[in-house]
């Protein structure tokens, strides 16, 4: 019989009881006997030079313990927050890699950058006490957007990055992509902006470190994706101290979207102030804190050309971006607009030929890094758009220019111009699927109804195909990752039959607890309830990379499989031996071990007792225990990939546009808990199209000041600004490479959705003569776009 | 925030002698000054919460339109009946103000009192004749708002309560910020025999009355009457959400459409 909460069931999540009584346990949750608070003190200013910093006053505050500046870390020999991806300029060059000090030394260069920290009895007194710190700021002239940054004569952010650029990067064949844009019918063009965003997580970042001075054990408890990644950071390059006496905890943690994979300097900050001050120190961001230092996403710069035959099939793509990494490179920064963006340009079309360059450089803003998605929304949002504007320009339907230039399925595994080998996916069942679901031959009546009532209907697709579960540690080392990219897991049987799992992976929302669980409970024949599944705690995990890019199930979970086949050879072995067979006479099916053609069986709890209290073992043949850890290293990259249709109705009179309805297809393998991917969906295509329509960091260009600063004008998308999403997915593609051939759902909706948005919108407008809008698409702008339009459209 | 006194008094005579404290602060649902001083924006040295005052709370049908006292929320002048039966776009606007968590702590009197030129209340005071009753005077609702956050209220001047006179037709139409829902635009049309109101808030510093739209409606209340009227861009608030000309256009759609629920 088939396990009721196994693979393929849709268990409600385990962990959504504490969570929504109000027990989880969250880094700010914490509480220390002689716990102090650390506050800091920040730039007001985008770049300026510190002449001098007079604490004399804020030191002889009530409650104050320490105030610390970047000389005393300088003192201490305290390192540089170092950078976890190395890219090479196209002349070879490796990129700028300018020190980021956990607190500013000679120079500040973002509004933001700390400059000092208090540390006091209570948080309130730290804030008093930091107001009372006095910098001596010379302002320097800011850059603040990265077209400034290489306006000619721009300020440099960094002395030693001239020009602020980084590196100057490409990828793909330029002589192959420039020889077919000669003999193209028709070429497609756009400039565009993918406007940069603040990730707003739920839970703002926090910290605390505790030393303990009899043994020289250090702990950092905080907000982090990969706390084995922030030990190893923080540990070997930053404070010094060896991995066997820093554990690092990552406990509850209330949503990331990638802003807390980064090692930051407020954890260097409160580990080593920790020993410092002799005490335990807790740091909690305020809301303000994480819009000034959280690490923002996306910034990017386009232009992009399509080259076509005269039957729209795509020839060559040729794309050069300009990508805004801010102040100082944040821990994986250089790699999200070069690997996990230009190599997704092929998207899912067979455009044979592309050229992709990519130059990123410094700005006095906060850093960037990946935000859910990760590169891989802006290259489909550029791709998208593109294609949406080619099909105007020959003249073809969004859909069938689509499906003409799609990589078919039979042409998979497919290597891509740009890197990438895909090893599976239907790209034309994507869209067979959608189009049904949202009525497509009904949508020009539907606009008519529309344009009766004085309104604007428009209908965007969007395909898309992502780079999931980063990835094999041999390629993304040839591609300049300073780290491998496997996952560990352990299973540990209990006595008494019940399974501890102990997974790399970290869960801040995506449910681990649940699907991990399922894995277990369907593969060994076992009730959920007696799978437990730890994560984030170095000192009880063996290792892990952590989890983002999609990759906890496609990684994680594959290590959990190969320690269940590790644990499953063992218990075989003790079968065996239990009841007096061969092991090659031992069958297995869900946890029930079986004499091949007699009725002798031990279940896998009367197995595990055995394992535990080896009475009669062989034992230089069989150790006693049942507990197995594994590693997994991918063979590729994962490749989910999907369909969504936007459509949505313009009010002419204001410009605001209201989603009318929104179907997702994907594709993401096999599906181990429907409910959570659909859930995952409906997470990420809000946050695609709060991109498109609200989101939006505004930095001013010469200040450098954050104009969005908080919630009263960085526009979050609400529940009643969506609609109700039809969701389906189809199971027909498995990866081929992996043990659950599940490819990974986690950024899909957000990778999609921002260019099925804007597409519809354009599709709105099309009678006002335009092809493209920049995103957010708020009410003013499209208001404009009616208003501009020729007096004769007006007039109509 | 700041540390500072918290007091609780039962009476509005209570609250009039702690308010007299240097530099206190009146507390009413909070939903302005307690961000305010989270962010450690604002220092008082006392807060003197408006909460325990029985004169301050309560709706009541008053000379054929209501008096509502000044510590009563948003969600009460949503959800009340009495407001619903004698001045629907009354409730219609509460039921519009910020999300459910701001309609159920903050005030009437707290919108009014801070005088904020993106609160929907003042439109209201305004369009429906009100007058404004504190502890030591009335002020007619047209002399109320003088400025960007400025009232004609005194140090000290505790507001009371509000009496709204009943139109016989209105409605308020909103164009909210999608980021903090306040209003880019908001327009109160209110219907009083041959006479209308037009009051106009968030675009401008203060609330301010379209007279050219209340003499063309006057003449023919229907939305196709404000055809062609708009109001001046020039001095009309202008960020990033929305410049001074889209404001404007703005003021006549609202218009439009409150005239159009009105009926």
């Amino acid at each position: 019989m088939a396990n009721p909460n196994g693979i393929g069931a849709s268990v409600r999540r385990r962990e959504d009881q504490r969570f929504l009584t109000g027990r989880g346990n969250y880094t700010d949750d914490f509480k220390r006997l002689n716990m102090t608070h650390a506050v800091h003190v920040r730039s007001p200013y985008a770049h300026a030079r510190i002449l001098g910093i007079d604490f004399t006053d804020a030191a002889a505050m009530p409650g104050v313990v320490a105030v610390l500046t970047g000389a005393d870390m300088e003192a201490d020999k305290v390192g540089s927050l170092p950078c976890g991806w190395q890219i090479h300029s196209k002349d070879g060059s490796p990129m700028k890699e300018p020190p980021h000090y956990p607190l500013a030394r000679d120079r500040v260069r973002y509004v933001g950058d700390a400059v000092a920290v208090v540390i006091a009895e209570t948080r309130e007194q730290a804030r008093d006490a930091a107001e009372m710190v006095v910098v001596d700021y010379e302002e320097l002239p800011a850059v603040g957007s990265s077209t400034r940054a290489v306006a000619g004569g721009a300020p440099l952010v960094h002395d030693d990055a001239p020009d602020n650029v980084c590196y100057d990067w490409h990828l793909g064949d330029k002589a192959a992509t420039d020889a077919a844009f000669a003999n193209a019918a028709h070429v497609a063009k756009i400039d565009l902006v993918n406007q940069r965003l603040v990730p707003n997580a739920m839970e703002p970042r926090a910290a605390m470190g505790e030393y303990e001075q009899s043994n020289g054990e250090y702990t950092l408890t905080t907000t982090s994706q990969n706390p084995h990644v922030t030990r190893l950071l923080m540990g070997a390059f930053v404070l010094g101290i060896p991995e066997h006496k820093l554990r690092v905890v990552a406990p509850d943690v209330g949503g990331g979207f990638g802003s807390k994979i980064f090692h930051y300097g407020e954890e260097a900050v409160v580990t080593w102030a920790a020993r410092k001050v002799g005490r335990p120190v807790k740091w909690t961001a305020d809301r303000s804190e994480s819009f000034l230092t959280d690490a923002h996403g996306r910034d990017h710069v386009s232009h992009a050309e399509l080259a076509m035959d005269a039957d729209g099939n795509f020839l060559a793509l040729r794309v050069s971006t300009l990508a805004n990494l801010g102040a100082y490179l944040s821990t994986f920064a250089p790699s999200i607009p070069t690997y996990l963006y230009a190599t997704l340009l092929a998207g899912q079309y067979k455009t044979p030929a592309i050229y992709a360059e990519v130059k990123a450089v410094f700005t006095n803003t906060a850093p960037v890094d990946a935000y859910r998605g990760a590169g891989r929304p802006e290259a489909c949002y550029l791709i998208e758009r593109i294609v949406d504007v080619a099909a105007g320009v020959v003249g073809m339907d969004k859909t069938e220019i689509r499906r003409r230039n799609f990589v078919p399925k039979e042409a998979m595994p497919y290597q891509t111009p740009v890197a990438l080998q895909y090893d599976t996916g239907d790209f034309a069942k994507n869209l067979d699927i959608a189009l049904p679901l949202v009525d497509y031959p009904g949508f020009q009546q539907r606009r008519a109804e529309s344009k009766a009532r004085g309104k604007l209907r428009g209908i965007g697709f969007a395909t898309y195909i992502e780079a999931c579960g980063i990835a094999p540690s041999n390629v993304a080392g040839a591609l300049g990752a300073r780290a491998g990219l496997y996952e560990c897991a352990e299973v540990r049987f209990h006595p008494t039959g019940s399974v501890t799992v102990f997974t790399g992976a970290h869960s801040h929302g995506q449910g681990h607890e649940t699907t991990f669980a399922q894995i277990v409970a369907e593969r060994f024949g076992i009730p959920i309830e007696n799978v437990e599944i730890v994560h984030g705690d170095t000192n009880k995990i063996p290792f892990g990379m952590g989890t983002y890019g999609s990759r906890s199930l496609a990684v994680g979970g594959s290590a959990l499989v190969k320690a269940m086949d590790k644990v499953e050879r063992k218990a075989k072995k003790i079968a065996a031996h239990m009841l007096e067979a061969a092991e090659t006479d031992i069958e297995v099916k869900e946890g029930r071990f079986t004499v091949a053609g007699t009725d002798k069986s031990l279940g896998i709890g009367d197995i595990a007792l055995q394992a535990y209290v080896p009475h009669n073992f062989p034992l230089d043949e069989l150790e006693p225990g049942l507990d197995e850890q594994a590693f997994y290293d991918p063979k590729n990259f994962t490749y989910p990939n999907g369909c969504h249709v936007c459509e949505l109705e313009i009010d002419p009179d204001t410009g605001v546009t209201t989603i009318v309805s929104f179907a997702a297809v994907d594709d993401f393998g096999n599906v181990i808990n429907p409910l959570i991917v659909e859930g995952q969906v409906h997470g990420g295509l809000v946050q695609g199209i709060g991109q498109a329509l609200y989101e939006n960091c505004v930095y001013d260009e010469e200040s450098g000041q954050l104009v969005t600063g908080s919630y009263m004008d960085y526009c979050m998308p609400r529940a009643d600004d969506v609609p109700s999403f039809t969701v389906r997915y189809h199971e027909d593609q498995p990866c081929t490479h992996n043990p659950l051939g599940v490819k990974g759902c986690g950024e899909a909706g957000t990778i999609g959705a921002a260019a099925a948005v804007i597409n519809a919108v354009v599709d709105a407008l099309s009678d006002y003569g335009i092809t493209h809008m920049d995103m957010p698409a708020t009410p003013e702008k499209v208001w404009r776009v009616i208003r501009d339009a020729t007096p004769a459209m007006a007039a109509e | 925030m700041y540390a500072f006194t918290y007091q609780r008094p039962t009476s509005l005579a209570d609250a009039a002698t702690a308010i007299q404290a240097e530099e206190a602060k009146l507390l009413g649902g909070g939903q302005t000054l307690l961000p305010t001083l989270k962010q450690r924006l604002a220092r008082p040295t006392d807060l003197i919460d408006l909460g325990a005052i029985p004169e301050l709370k309560g709706i009541r049908e008053a000379d054929g339109g209501l008096e509502i006292g000044a510590f009563t929320r948003h969600a009460e002048v949503a959800h009340s009946d009495l407001v619903k039966r004698v001045i629907p776009a009354l409730a219609s606007l509460a039921e519009g103000i910020g999300d459910r968590q701001v309609r159920n702590m903050g005030t009437m009197g707290g919108s009014i009192a801070n005088a904020d030129p993106s609160a929907d209340y003042p439109s209201a005071v305004v369009a429906l004749k009100a007058t404004v009753t504190t502890d030591r005077r009335t002020i007619a609702g047209d002399d109320f708002f003088t400025g960007m956050f400025e009232t004609a209220l005194e140090p000290g001047e505790i507001l009371k309560s509000v009496r709204y006179s009943r139109p016989d037709k209105a409605a308020y139409a909103k164009f909210r910020n999608p980021a903090s829902r306040y209003a880019i635009v908001g327009v109160f049309v209110a219907k009083f025999g041959a006479e209308v109101r037009v009051a106009v808030t968030g675009a401008a510093g203060s609330v301010f009355r379209a007279t050219a739209f209340e003499t063309a409606l006057a003449a023919d209340f229907r939305a196709e009457a404000l055809n062609g009227l708009s109001v001046e861009a020039d001095g009309l608030n202008a960020d990033i959400h929305a410049s001074a000309d889209y404001r404007a256009h703005l003021v006549t759609v609202m218009a439009k459409r409150a005239v159009e629920a009105a009926g």
